[in-house]
């Protein structure tokens, strides 16, 4: 049954190196490796992978040509910049924002003894349960680079992080939020014209990450993403990301809410047409007391797009007064568009609240009609309904500015 | 101003006949109520005119200073003057209202080759019209509808109405879900907006409205025609006796 999947592995998998040298980076490289070498990269059978293509991910060079040019004009004030490149990460080294220490995967892989070490590809092993994440252990086996960034106070300046393109590009970054600290993570752009991103973060008690990523708009980009997060008692997570382009793109959430009282969020919007084939795979393991998590992804498709949505919630045993929620809905602009959702729900505790709904519609012809009777000509009037549309899933990022700029990047988007 | 000639009109999925010859004109300046039981085809007269989806127009027509309504997208009408207060306006979460006045503003002075309103302008002009309708700051930030009771739909609407100065006005059932403080404060809204260039069409079940907007010419509807017109009086009759009095006589 695996051999199709098996002999796809090896072609990319034998376009890997074997990681070289010494030290902790190395260790975890070659563990990643073995994880993946035994699973394979993923095929068409894989119980995730039925409604997306795996093989523009798995083939040993990537489908697209060229290099993503991703004009992202978001207003983010005076962030703190990091821009992420072939030849290396650079950022203003001389004004890092209080509380935040920032590294790079290819220097601190030669250190000894880094905070990135007891971390990296841990996470990301421990998401490969109950479902392996190949592209994933990918990540880790592979990564040229990555940010390590490590949170230790309440970082009053946005982190942005910025991509110089690559054709083909496989990154790690790994997050460490210490107990009471708080930082807000904006990602724009993509990273290669064919990437593999993953985000590994750990969110200590009471600590606060915030994560917008706002893919670019190139059309020929094939995207495979991933956020593994762990949270500690009290801590909190959102993540939201925002796409509007690419013709391929797999964004996958794995999130482990193991301290008490702790809450995720993980949101999404994405509109795109033709080619554009978008899929997000969430999966949430709630494993202690009073945990939140909120699932909000909304898709606007037209002309041949295609909308996935997979999104699981695991309520362990004992993880008692659970309050999980999951809502993914898609606007479909004409008959060619395919929305295709599968919401799960696995409980093992008795005292929970879980809930989750999937829609799918066309445009509401009365509001249509009401904001053409004022003037507004069909197509601007279209527009509207799908900034309002796609309204509640940016409501979930908590930073109002950010959500503005956000949301006004969106306007412009869609104007075209 | 409004000319209607023997309108015909029929459900566009089902063979069934609303308007029936519809023929009436509104002229500049004057306040016509359209008066008629439920099933009349009061509110389809004021879909028809403004360009919903869903009706057949079988014969007749219905212009509009002398541009043919019947032949033109809804929001080109809006652009020729034509103005519809809803009965049940739309909630459209997620976009500010400010933002959608803004836009339909600049589209209809757009397609009148206007140059478009500054965002400073705007907010002058708004700011004032809200003010006279006790529309505050809040209800322009919030999303269109969203939240907003009976009486602050219907206020909104007459804000809309305000700032796009159209040159015909149809209220449709404007005074439906409204106490009385909130209906004065929506008829001095559209007393205000009375002057000698707009026309207007007030659609109403009942004559307490018209208490309020005082009309110049009452027609009663019934069965998809214009079955009575009159004046002022006609309302008055109506209230006291019910249609089946006044159209018992027509008949």
């Amino acid at each position: 049954m695996a051999a199709p999947a098996m002999k796809v592995a090896d072609d990319r998998l034998a376009t890997l190196p074997d990681p070289q040298g010494q030290g902790w980076l190395v260790d975890a490289r070659r563990d990643a490796l073995d994880r993946l070498r035994a699973v394979g990269l993923p095929g068409r059978r894989d119980e995730y992978w039925r409604y997306t293509d795996p093989r523009p991910f798995t083939a040993p060079e990537p489908r697209v040509d060229g290099r993503p040019d991703d004009d992202v004009d978001l207003d983010l004030g005076d962030a703190f910049l990091i821009e992420v490149g072939p030849h290396g990460i650079a950022w203003d080294t001389g004004a890092v924002p209080e509380g935040l220490e920032i590294d790079t995967l290819s220097r601190a892989g030669e250190i000894d003894i880094h905070w990135a070490r007891d971390l990296y590809g841990t996470l990301e092993a421990a998401g490969s349960r109950p479902v392996s994440r190949p592209l994933g252990m990918l990540t880790t086996a592979a990564a040229t680079d990555g940010v390590l960034l490590r949170a230790f106070g309440v970082v009053d300046r946005r982190v942005h992080v910025t991509y110089a393109p690559q054709a083909d590009a496989v990154l790690h970054h790994v997050v460490r939020v210490e107990a009471d600290a708080a930082v807000t993570i904006v990602e724009t752009g993509n990273p290669g014209a064919r990437h593999d991103t993953a985000w590994e973060c750990d969110v200590a008690d009471a600590g606060a990450l915030h994560h917008v990523r706002i893919q670019g708009r190139t059309p020929g980009c094939h995207a495979n993403t991933h956020v593994f997060a762990r949270l500690g008692a009290g801590s909190i997570l959102r993540s939201f990301t925002l796409s509007a382009g690419g013709d391929l793109t797999r964004n996958e959430a794995t999130i482990d809410v193991t301290g008490d009282d702790a809450s995720a969020t993980i949101g999404g919007a994405a509109f795109g047409e033709g080619a554009f084939h978008h899929d997000d795979t969430v999966f949430v393991t709630h494993g202690a007391l009073n945990g939140e998590s909120r699932q909000v992804f909304k898709k606007v498709l037209r002309s041949g797009a295609t909308g996935v949505f997979q999104g699981k919630i695991l309520v362990k045993e004992g993880a008692q007064k659970t309050d999980g929620y999951q809502i993914s809905q898609s606007l479909l602009l004409d008959d060619d568009a395919v929305f295709l959702a599968k919401p799960e729900l696995e409980i093992y505790a008795d005292d929970v609240a879980c809930s989750h709904g999937s829609t799918t519609g066309a445009i509401d012809e009365t509001a249509l009609f009401y904001l053409r009777s004022r003037g507004v000509p069909h197509d601007q009037a279209v527009t509207l309904l799908v900034l309002s549309f796609l309204a509640e899933a940016v409501d979930e990022i908590e930073d109002e500015a950010l959500r503005a700029a956000v949301t006004d990047l969106m306007a412009e988007w869609l104007r075209g | 101003m409004l000319s209607i000639r023997n309108l015909h009109v029929k459900l566009e999925d089902e063979d069934k006949q609303i308007l029936k010859g519809v023929d009436l004109d509104v002229d500049a300046g004057k306040v016509h109520a359209i008066m008629g039981p439920n099933g009349s085809g009061k509110s389809t007269l004021s879909y028809v005119l403004s360009g919903r989806d869903g009706y057949e127009v079988t014969d007749g027509t219905a212009t509009l200073e002398g541009a043919d309504l019947l032949d033109m997208e809804p929001e080109e009408r809006a652009a020729a003057g034509l103005f519809l207060a809803f009965q049940y306006p739309v909630e459209i979460p997620g976009v500010g209202n400010m933002t959608f006045l803004r836009t339909a503003v600049n589209a209809q002075r757009k397609a009148r080759g206007q140059d478009e309103l500054s965002a400073g302008d705007f907010l002058k002009v708004v700011r004032a019209k809200a003010k006279d309708l006790k529309i505050d700051a809040d209800m322009l930030k919030r999303p269109v509808n969203v939240g907003f009771s009976g009486g602050e739909k219907k206020r909104n609407e007459i804000l809309q109405m305000a700032m796009l100065e159209p040159r015909l006005c149809i209220l449709d059932e404007t005074d439906s879900g409204l106490d009385v403080d909130a209906m004065k404060l929506v008829a001095a809204g559209v007393n205000a907006l009375r002057d000698e260039g707009r026309g207007f069409l007030v659609i109403t079940h009942y004559q307490r409205l018209l208490d309020h907007i005082r009309p110049d010419v009452v027609h009663v509807m019934a069965d998809g025609r214009i079955a009575k017109t009159g004046g002022p009086e006609l309302a008055l009759e109506v209230e006291t006796n019910g249609y089946g009095d006044i159209l018992a006589e027509v008949a």
